[in-house]
């Protein structure tokens, strides 16, 4: 557990610095993913130590959007203000990028026969 | 005994009541959600948000008194994000193989986010304010929060909008995708998580391990992809 909690907050610190000290558009937490997955791919005793409590971290990652979420209630006015017209944005919009974004990468993997295997 | 009202000030001005209220509110919705068989409509985040949204409408208690409780688990966002990596090193041979769709679902389902919901909510009457704000709708919100910044949007607002994606997303893309026939869980998942970020990505997880590695690279990826295109996209508008 701390082993693993150890390394995972390095990597985002890792990240949080380099984001910061050189103005990516990145954020630090991505940036430390993006560590994370070089140095899995680096090392089989990282993936030994991180992994189960990667996998318990991420079985609640539901969890960790809740506090933000509650957030819309501090918003709720101006939210009302505009009402229906920011839902049918908020809700065609989504559904559309879902859509557009399943089509195209079923599209070019059928061009370039790319099959899923599962 | 005390008095009651001294007890309450003490409970409600401390982080400890918020944040078992949140564990228990996530706890009842997760509850919820298996109850329907993992109903995409009995979303544990949006039942959540529901039930804590009441309890401090109800008790007059302003949302940063609740955030100081709540936020050792907001916290858990960044080291969730940097252990995205775990699933998506085990699916690298997949992703490698698959790097040209990828890359397709992620150009159109990010351009096809940001045009849709500016262009909606233009006809619908918003300023140029709220349009700055919904730009990043569909990114992470720390990386949206930022975008909005800089298109001069308002970040908190920006904050609300995003997670409203983000549960939208996360309701709708298993109905919808199955009724539209989309069987390849690559394609539904990087979908998702282009279009609703870390809570389309938890969704991705809870259906399929490999939808939920896709919906990771389609989340991480267009946060850099949508920094670039929200400023270029919102001036046309």
């Amino acid at each position: 557990m701390i082993p693993a909690l150890s390394r995972i907050l390095l990597f985002q610190l890792i990240g949080e610095i380099l984001s910061r000290a050189l103005m990516l558009p990145l954020p630090g937490p991505v940036l430390g993913m993006i560590f994370l997955l070089i140095a899995l791919s680096a090392s089989t005793r990282i993936q030994q130590i991180v992994r189960p409590v990667a996998q318990f971290i991420l079985a609640h990652l539901s969890l960790l959007f809740v506090p933000a979420g509650v957030g819309i209630i501090a918003h709720l006015g101006e939210l009302q203000a505009h009402g229906f017209g920011l839902a049918l944005a908020l809700v065609v919009s989504t559904m559309a990028a879902i859509i557009a974004g399943a089509a195209a990468f079923s599209v070019v993997a059928k061009l370039i026969g790319s099959v899923s295997d599962d | 005994m005390t008095d009651p009202f001294k007890l309450w000030s003490y409970l409600s001005s401390e982080p400890l009541l918020w944040l078992w209220a949140t564990l228990v509110a996530y706890w009842i919705g997760d509850f919820l959600f298996r109850a329907s068989r993992r109903s995409p409509f009995a979303n544990p985040v949006m039942i959540a948000v529901v039930i804590l949204g009441t309890v401090l409408l109800m008790t007059h208690t302003p949302y940063e008194r609740y955030f100081k409780g709540a936020q050792f688990v907001h916290f858990m966002l960044g080291p969730a994000t940097v252990c995205l990596a775990v699933p998506l090193h085990a699916n690298l041979p997949k992703v490698k193989r698959a790097l040209l769709p990828i890359v397709a679902g992620l150009v159109v389902g990010s351009t096809t986010a940001i045009v849709s919901v500016l262009a909606i909510a233009k006809a619908m009457g918003a300023g140029p304010v709220l349009l700055a704000s919904l730009a990043p709708k569909s990114v992470t919100a720390p990386v949206a929060i930022g975008i909005s910044q800089q298109l001069g949007g308002e970040p908190s607002l920006t904050a609300a909008l995003t997670i409203m994606t983000g549960m939208i997303g996360a309701i709708v893309v298993t109905p919808m995708l199955n009724v539209l026939g989309f069987r390849d869980w690559r394609a539904r998942g990087l979908a998702v998580g282009v279009a609703a970020h870390g809570i389309g990505t938890a969704r991705a997880f809870q259906v399929h391990e490999t939808k939920g590695a896709f919906a990771s690279i389609g989340m991480g990826m267009n946060a850099v992809l949508t920094a670039f295109l929200a400023p270029v996209i919102l001036s046309l508008f």
